[in-house]
This record gives C-alpha cells, sequence and structure tokens, in this order.
C-alpha cells in the first residue's frame, strides 16, 4: 500500500482526567514530544467514553481515535475502566464487522506518572494511523472539509 | 444568543514561544458566539483575572474559554475570578495549550494550528455548557462504628474525643472481640487483656459513646452526612440497666452444659452467662437455645436469686433508629474451621487444635487456668507440631488464596511462649515461607529459632493420624533435607487462615459498598485512600478491608476516625455539580445504569406521567441522588435510551468537542 | 533443557507447574515416598526447570502408586500426580526402553487378581 508522506492524520485521544490526562500534562511538563495530530478531550473516567463517540469522530473524518484510562485496578471510581474494557472489546468486533482497521482505534493504559509512555504511546499510534492512510470507510462525506 | 470570551495566555514565553498567541486569538474571534478574543502575558495573575471580570461585566458574557495551562492546575482558578464576576463559574472551559501544546511541539505553525483547534473544542464546548450549583446536603454530627473490637473501639474513642456522638454496635453481648480471647501479643509479650480491658472501660465510661451489645445493623438508608440506621437490639432477657453484673445468676444457674464460645467450646458455660470477667457491659445474657424456663417454662432460679430484679423473660428484639452522619465499619474476622481438611484429623481428633483454641489454651482465663494441658486427657503435652498456612494461600475452594499474614508471628509466639514455660517439650513449626515484615518482628522469629530453640522445618504436613496410645502420627516433608518425616506428637496446632466475619456481606449490601471476591471490603483507593470505601461516608477499619494484626488495626482504626471526624466537623458538604441525572421522559427503568454504579447513587422510583392522550401512567424511571454520585459517567454509556446524562461532560458536550477537532 | 519435552508434559498433564508455591505437602502425604528417588515436589520443580531426562531414567514413574493424595491435598491445585503421569507417558512413548516386558508378566500373576488390574498395571509399566 501506497503511503502518503504528506498524510496528516486527524487524531482524536479520549483521556480520563484522573490518570491519562495528568499523565499527558507529565508528557508535556518533561517537554516529551509527540506529534501535534493528537488532539486531547477530558473526560472524567475512560468509562464515559461512549462508543457511539469513536463513531462519531469517525464518522466527522478522525483518522484514528484512542481512548485512555488508568490501569486496571487503578480506576479513580474503582471500577470503570473494566467497564471500558468491555465495551471496546464489543466495539471491536463491530469494528471488524464494518470493514475498519483495527489500528484505528486504541485502548491504552495511561498513568498519571506515565508521561514517557504516554508519549510513546502517541507516537506510535500517529504512525499507525498514517501507515492506515485516511479514514475512508467511516467519513460521512457530507462532513468533509473543503 | 450566547455570548463567549476568549482569553489566551502567553504564560511569559511557555505557550508564546511555539504558539502564535495574536493568531489564536484572532482565529477563535470568528468562531460563532465569540464576542471578545484577548490575548494576554499571564492570565492566572491578578491583573489577567481582572482581564477576564472586566469582559464578563462588561460584555455581559454568557461563557469564558481560557486557553492557558492544564484544567488541571488553574480550572478552579478563572472559575472563581467568574463567580466573583457573576458568572457561574461551571461556565468556564480551559483549552489546554501548554502541556498538551506548547511543550510538546516545536513546529510553531502546527501548534499555533493545535492549539486553535483546542480552543475551538473548547468554544463548542462551552456553547452547551449548563450554569451547574453545587448542592449542599447536612451532616448529622453523629457517628456508627459497626464492631466493636479493637479496631471499633479505638475508632469510637478517637471520635469521641474530637467531641463528636459515637454509637458502637457490636453483635456479641460484650465489646472487645478476638483480641479479648488473645493471651499474649507479638512481638512485646505483653498481656493482651491488660492493653485490651482499660481501652473497653475507657469507651463504657465515655458519655460520648453509646454502646448497643447484643445488637446488629439491620437497615440502612441514606447517603453521606445523612444516613438513617436502624439497629436491632436483640432480646437478651436482661434488663441492661438494672442488671449489677453480680453474676449470682450464672453460678445458679442449673443449665450448665452449654459450650462456651469464649473459650472457644473447650469448656462449658451456663444458660445465663457473662462472656468473661472483664466483659462491658458487664451484663448477663441468657441462651434462648438452652435456657429451660425459656424453652419448657420450667426453672425460673435466675430471677429468683436476681436481686436486682433484672430478668425479664418477656423481653423481645428492639428496633431503634438512629441519623448519622459517618458510619465506620469494623466487622473484623474469624478464623476459619479446617474440618474441611480430612488429613489435618481436626473434626475428630480433640488434640488437633487451631491456634485461637491454643490461646486460650494457655490463657490464665482459659479452661485450664493457664496450663496447657491436651484437651483429650488432661496430661502435658511433650511434643508439639504447629502446621503453617492451613486454609492460606490455598487455590481450591477449601481455603483462602490469600495469606492471612498474623499466622507466621503468632506461631513464633505460641512456640516461643511454650519453650519458655515448659522447657522439656519439643516444638516443630512446619513453614512454607516465614512472612515476618513489621518492627522488631523478625528479630523476634529469629529469637524463637535461636534463644528458644524451637525446630522450624520447611516443609508441609501431609498428614495427621491419632493413634491407639493417644499419640498423634505427624507425617510431613522435610525439603531442605529431602526426607519424608514422622514425628510422634502429642498435640498439633493448625495456623488456620482467617477471614471476614459472616455478617460483612449482607452490610456491605446495605451500605452499598464494595467488596472483593474474599469478603474483604474494597478502600477507595489501594494507596492513597486505604480507610475509606468507595461509597462517600463510609470508612472502614481493621481486619474488615484484610488481614492486619493489632498495631496495624489500631493505625488503620485512628485513620479511619480522623477521616470520619473530618467528615463529621463539617456543617454541610457541597457536592460535585457534575453528576449524572436521568431524563425521566427518556429512562425506561430498565435497570441498566444501577447495575454499573460503583456507588449506588442510582435508585427506581415510581413515577406518574401524563400521557399525550391524557391519561396518566404509572412508570419506573431512574433517580440519581447528587450526594452519592461521583461523576464516573459508566451509567451514561450503560444507558440504552440515553436518558442518562453526565453534568459538566453531557454527550452533547463531547460530540461537539469530537466535531470541533475533527472539522 | 528440552523445550520440546517440557511442552509436551505441559500439555499431556493439562498441568501449570508455575502454580506451585514449595510447600511440599503432596511429598508430606506421599505413601510410596521412600521407595522413589525423585519425590512429587521434585516432578513438579525439575519439570518447571525443563530438567527432565534425570525423570525419565528414574525408577521413580513407576513407584508412583496413582493414589491423587497429593491431587487432593495440593493447596495450589498443581496435581502432581498428573506431572508424573505425563512424564512416565513420555517414557512409554519413547520406543526400546521397556520396563516391562509382556514374558515377564506370567510369573507375576495372581489367580486373585483381578483382570482389570493386570490391563492397568501393563498399560502403566510397559516402555
Amino acid at each position: 500500500m501506497q503511503v502518503n508522506e504528506n498524510f496528516e492524520p486527524v487524531i482524536v485521544a479520549f483521556c480520563c482526567n484522573w490518570c491519562s490526562y495528568a499523565g499527558a500534562d507529565l508528557s508535556g511538563t518533561n517537554r516529551l514530544n509527540y506529534p501535534s495530530n493528537v488532539k486531547i478531550i477530558r473526560v472524567p473516567c475512560s468509562c464515559r467514553v461512549n462508543p457511539m463517540f469513536i463513531l462519531r469522530a469517525f464518522q466527522k473524518g478522525a483518522d484514528g481515535v484512542i481512548l485512555c484510562g488508568c490501569h486496571p485496578g487503578d480506576c479513580h471510581y474503582t471500577s470503570g475502566n473494566y467497564f471500558t474494557r468491555r465495551r471496546i472489546t464489543l466495539l471491536y468486533s463491530m469494528l471488524d464487522f464494518l470493514g475498519i482497521e483495527r489500528n484505528r482505534t486504541r485502548l491504552e493504559w495511561v498513568s498519571a506518572a506515565e508521561g514517557a509512555k504516554f508519549a510513546a504511546v502517541m507516537n506510535q499510534f500517529v504512525e499507525d494511523v498514517k501507515k492506515l492512510g485516511p479514514n475512508r470507510r467511516l467519513e460521512d462525506l457530507r462532513c468533509r472539509k473543503q | 444568543m450566547q455570548r463567549i470570551g476568549v482569553f489566551v495566555c502567553h504564560c511569559g514565553t511557555n505557550i508564546a514561544a511555539t504558539v502564535d498567541v495574536k493568531a489564536v486569538a484572532e482565529a477563535l474571534g470568528h468562531e460563532a458566539g465569540v464576542v471578545i478574543s484577548q490575548d494576554y502575558q499571564y492570565m492566572c495573575s491578578e491583573s489577567g483575572q481582572d482581564l477576564v471580570k472586566n469582559a464578563i461585566k462588561e460584555h455581559n458574557l454568557t461563557g469564558v474559554v481560557v486557553c492557558s495551562c492544564s484544567p488541571r492546575m488553574h480550572e478552579n482558578t478563572f472559575r472563581k475570578a467568574a463567580a466573583s464576576a457573576g458568572l457561574n463559574p461551571y461556565l468556564v472551559e480551559i483549552a489546554n495549550i501548554r502541556e498538551q501544546c506548547s511543550w510538546i511541539h516545536k513546529d510553531i505553525a502546527s501548534a499555533t494550528d493545535k492549539a486553535i483547534v483546542l480552543g475551538k473544542a473548547a468554544v463548542a464546548k462551552v456553547h452547551l455548557n449548563a450554569p451547574l450549583t453545587a448542592g449542599e446536603s447536612p451532616v448529622v454530627k453523629r457517628a456508627l462504628v459497626i464492631g466493636g473490637g479493637i479496631a471499633g473501639i479505638q475508632t469510637a474513642l478517637d471520635i469521641a474525643e474530637a467531641g463528636f456522638e459515637v454509637d458502637i454496635v457490636e453483635k456479641e453481648p460484650t465489646i472487645g472481640g478476638k483480641m479479648a480471647q488473645i493471651d499474649k501479643t507479638f512481638p512485646t509479650l505483653d498481656c493482651a487483656a491488660c492493653i485490651l480491658t482499660p481501652k473497653m472501660v475507657e469507651a463504657a465510661q465515655n458519655e460520648k459513646i453509646t454502646i448497643h451489645s447484643f445488637s446488629e445493623v439491620a437497615d440502612v438508608k441514606g447517603f453521606v452526612g445523612n444516613f438513617t440506621v436502624t439497629i436491632k437490639k436483640k432480646a437478651r432477657f436482661v434488663d441492661e440497666t438494672k442488671c449489677t453484673g453480680c453474676g449470682l445468676c450464672t453460678e445458679k444457674c442449673p443449665m450448665k452444659k452449654v459450650p462456651n464460645e469464649f473459650n472457644m467450646g473447650l469448656d462449658n458455660r451456663t444458660a445465663v452467662y457473662i462472656p468473661f470477667a472483664q466483659a462491658v457491659p458487664k451484663v448477663a445474657t441468657i441462651d434462648p437455645n438452652y435456657c429451660l424456663m425459656l424453652k419448657n417454662g420450667k426453672c425460673g432460679v435466675c430471677s429468683k436469686v436476681c436481686t436486682a430484679g433484672a430478668i425479664d423473660y418477656k423481653q423481645t428484639d428492639k428496633m431503634i433508629e438512629q441519623k448519622y452522619g459517618a458510619i465506620v465499619v469494623a466487622t473484623g474476622f474469624n478464623p476459619i474451621k479446617p474440618d474441611k481438611y480430612d488429613e489435618f484429623a481436626y473434626s475428630y481428633c480433640p488434640d488437633v487444635v487451631t491456634s485461637l483454641e491454643l490461646e486460650r489454651l494457655m490463657n490464665a482465663a482459659g479452661p485450664n487456668g493457664g496450663t496447657l494441658l491436651r484437651p483429650s486427657d488432661k496430661t502435658h503435652p511433650h511434643t508439639i507440631v504447629f502446621v503453617q498456612c492451613v486454609g492460606s494461600r490455598c487455590d481450591d475452594e477449601k481455603g483462602k488464596p490469600y495469606c492471612s499474614k498474623i499466622c507466621c508471628m503468632y506461631t513464633a509466639k505460641h512456640a516461643m511462649l511454650i519453650r519458655e514455660k515448659y522447657p522439656d517439650t519439643e516444638v516443630y513449626v512446619f513453614y512454607i515461607d516465614v512472612r515476618t515484615p513489621g518492627k522488631n518482628f523478625d528479630e523476634f522469629y529469629r529469637r524463637a529459632v535461636e534463644q528458644y530453640n524451637v525446630h522450624y522445618i520447611k516443609g508441609m504436613v501431609g498428614k495427621v493420624t491419632p493413634k491407639a496410645d493417644g499419640k498423634i502420627d505427624v507425617q510431613a516433608s522435610d525439603l531442605l533435607a529431602n526426607e519424608q518425616l514422622h514425628i510422634n506428637a502429642d498435640m498439633v496446632v493448625l495456623a488456620t487462615a482467617i477471614e471476614p466475619d459472616k455478617t460483612a456481606r449482607p452490610l456491605a449490601t446495605m451500605l452499598t459498598t464494595q467488596m472483593d471476591t474474599n469478603d474483604f471490603f474494597t478502600e477507595a483507593h489501594p494507596k492513597l485512600r486505604p480507610v475509606e470505601s468507595a461509597t462517600a461516608g463510609i470508612f472502614l477499619s481493621g481486619a474488615c478491608q484484610g488481614p492486619k494484626d493489632i498495631p496495624e488495626t489500631v493505625a488503620q482504626a485512628s485513620a479511619a476516625a480522623a477521616k470520619a471526624i473530618g467528615l463529621l466537623c463539617k456543617n454541610s458538604i457541597t457536592c460535585n455539580p457534575c453528576v449524572a441525572h436521568s431524563d425521566e421522559l427518556m429512562c425506561n427503568g430498565c435497570s441498566a445504569c444501577e447495575k454499573v454504579c460503583p456507588y449506588g447513587a442510582i435508585t427506581y422510583q415510581d413515577k406518574e406521567f401524563r400521557m399525550p392522550d391524557r391519561s396518566t401512567a404509572i412508570r419506573r424511571v431512574a433517580s440519581v441522588n447528587p450526594a452519592v454520585c461521583q461523576g464516573c459517567g459508566a451509567c451514561t454509556v450503560a444507558c440504552p435510551s440515553g436518558a442518562m446524562d453526565l453534568n459538566g461532560f453531557s454527550n452533547s458536550q463531547i460530540m461537539a468537542e469530537v466535531d470541533a477537532i475533527c472539522k | 533443557m528440552n523445550k520440546n519435552q517440557k511442552n509436551w508434559i505441559d500439555i499431556t498433564s493439562g498441568v501449570n507447574v508455575l502454580k506451585c508455591m514449595r510447600c511440599g505437602k503432596c511429598s508430606a502425604t506421599c505413601p510410596s515416598y521412600d521407595e522413589m528417588e525423585y519425590h512429587p515436589h521434585q516432578f513438579v520443580y525439575m519439570v518447571e526447570k525443563g530438567d527432565i531426562e534425570p525423570l525419565l531414567n528414574s525408577k521413580s514413574l513407576y513407584k508412583c502408586l496413582t493414589c491423587f493424595a497429593c491431587v487432593e491435598r495440593c493447596p495450589r491445585g498443581v496435581e502432581p500426580a498428573k506431572v508424573v503421569e505425563a512424564v512416565r507417558l513420555t517414557a512409554v512413548r519413547q520406543q526400546g526402553n521397556n520396563h516391562l516386558i509382556p514374558d515377564m508378566i506370567p510369573d507375576m500373576l495372581d489367580d486373585d487378581l483381578p483382570q482389570q488390574a493386570i490391563v492397568t498395571a501393563f498399560r502403566k509399566y510397559t516402555k
């Protein structure tokens, strides 16, 4: 598959307020670079992320969606990330059915102390999505920017 | 029409060096609804905040977006500023263009583009922000402690010390719990009763503390600051207010063959009894299962001898209702019964005892008056075998998967005490690992080996066989010598696993707190909130949270008391307004949200609705208690009809952010 | 260490030897302990290390009565007897090392011995 060098994917990242958002802040405090394609949306807990939000992002033209939460067992709300894990597993099977590449959606556990991990995950994810190329299958053409 | 103000911070050069702040302010100024867009050197400074305040007043703003550092840093600063200018603080949104933009990107063009997108997302979100008011709920200045062991006593004493009323609910006729049954404590070998009973008396005499002995929690309603608890005072057939605890009834009672629970059934008590001499409250209790008067109506001796006239055969269970601001759970533990382990012969050989039974056998107030004798023939044992990890670290349904933590130390204590008192006794300890983390713990264990010459053997006992001559054959492996041993023992002591009290699980259901698979209460955070349960206003004290020795239990009890005092000190609690709420018209009462709620904040009500044809219908709908909800949002995703939404992070707000980023 | 052999034993026994916490209760409970060169806990440990050759060559394999006392009493549910059985099966499948040959059997027979026991013993001890 041809890789377009100039392709700059739109990446939406959902980060839980207590672990991953703080982890993202930490990678900023430590000046650890990751591509500017990643735009973060703060949510109270990864379990607040409705799979609908992820589909909406794809519909609106996002090329990749990454969801970050506290490590299993460390959820600020005790059990929220377990719900997330189950929901994302179900979402994967639906995305598989729709023919959307697995690598466009990702679930990662990033703690508030893992600034370096956050940056590394983002770098890897953007690279993976770049390899996949633009999201055409789920994008709603009516939503396309001119 | 929304009137939104955008304020872009330079943060000195922290932001301005990589983000063209002027361009950001310019671009965001063209967004729909934005009436003012400014940039400033330091937005969080006094003058920067004034800029925001003045703009709110001058332009009559309905929303504010600050493009600056992380909301974890200054969200509160700007919310307060907005509030002082008369704008609802929850109409402020922060776009994080420092930690998540200027500090991680080097290229000015792309960083500026990203900052604009983040700003647009915040503007899109603030369009949909609703003014929120943090609710307040009053705090009842009274605490309930469930369980009257050392944990409950310590918690109650500490709370009372701070000047608050405390009630202790204890299911047994006396407080004191397991510690009252223990003979000596490790690693100092001081007598447990000598340090516990003064605390029991202190609790009884403290005018802030009310002890409900022989009582159970029957029902819990309400939420943090405002619990309504129904306490069942079980009928003890003795008037507590009249009984002087003289003990005459217990001497005269003709029914003398009741197994004595306090001595682990190793001797007998009477049907009317006081568990032990230092019991608090020192009040007799009649056991209805054995009392001849209550069973057949023939006896009445106790009532005749009681000079205080305290015996009341007609007493019934009484329900008390009381309001509390905080609840501390201190339900403690029990050793498991090792009768499922046939290989240890516990159920049919009286000389195979558990460690707590040995504790009573060695206690001066125990069945043998402190002389260690074999339960079967009351002779002095010359060879004693201790078996560690009986039921602990077991991966099967017979035992517990965890380490019970206290057994290594109490076994070292027992071995040491026996060797000290009876130097002619050989003591063998079969261990898998000796775990002695704790102050002076390992020194204690080494002392048992080096000074008292206790034989520690690495290996496990495989079979215990009582023999015809009264001796016990103990077949075990010595892993280090790689051989199988047979020890001709007189007594075998099993260090049984400890498990949470049986009452813990129904209590957790009443309190809507969480438990692990072993029925230990789960703390709100394993490292940072170890004495709070995830349910607000419920605190955990002692072994109900996990296996603990006495010093740890007392430390945790005081910590739980501190947390409870912190809550009781407040007149009212400010609730987080970012909580879930349900749209009653859309809710179909399916219970999906209730099942995922970790806090039990969701209940169901039958409500009357007016239908389009003007008839009325009663429907079951969810309602969220805002004082209990912590705002995780699990229910919002679980809701199949989309009725559940979260204030501050509503479906439409997050969608708007997604749209703004993807555009 | 022979990786294939270890994998084979892991699969045929269905036992996760990593669950062993080295308490030695299996050996403490074993009725043929004194007959064995390698004891039940050593079987588990050596299989975990992949040190299987000495076990295959040891007579201990045939001393296990398959009484399952160790399986019953292991606190971690490791099932040492199944490990021993799997090692025995490995030996059985290696051709040529007959522990018991059919010609030896008539001398050992006892009239009271049930037919089934003979068949079982033959299955267990041949090769």
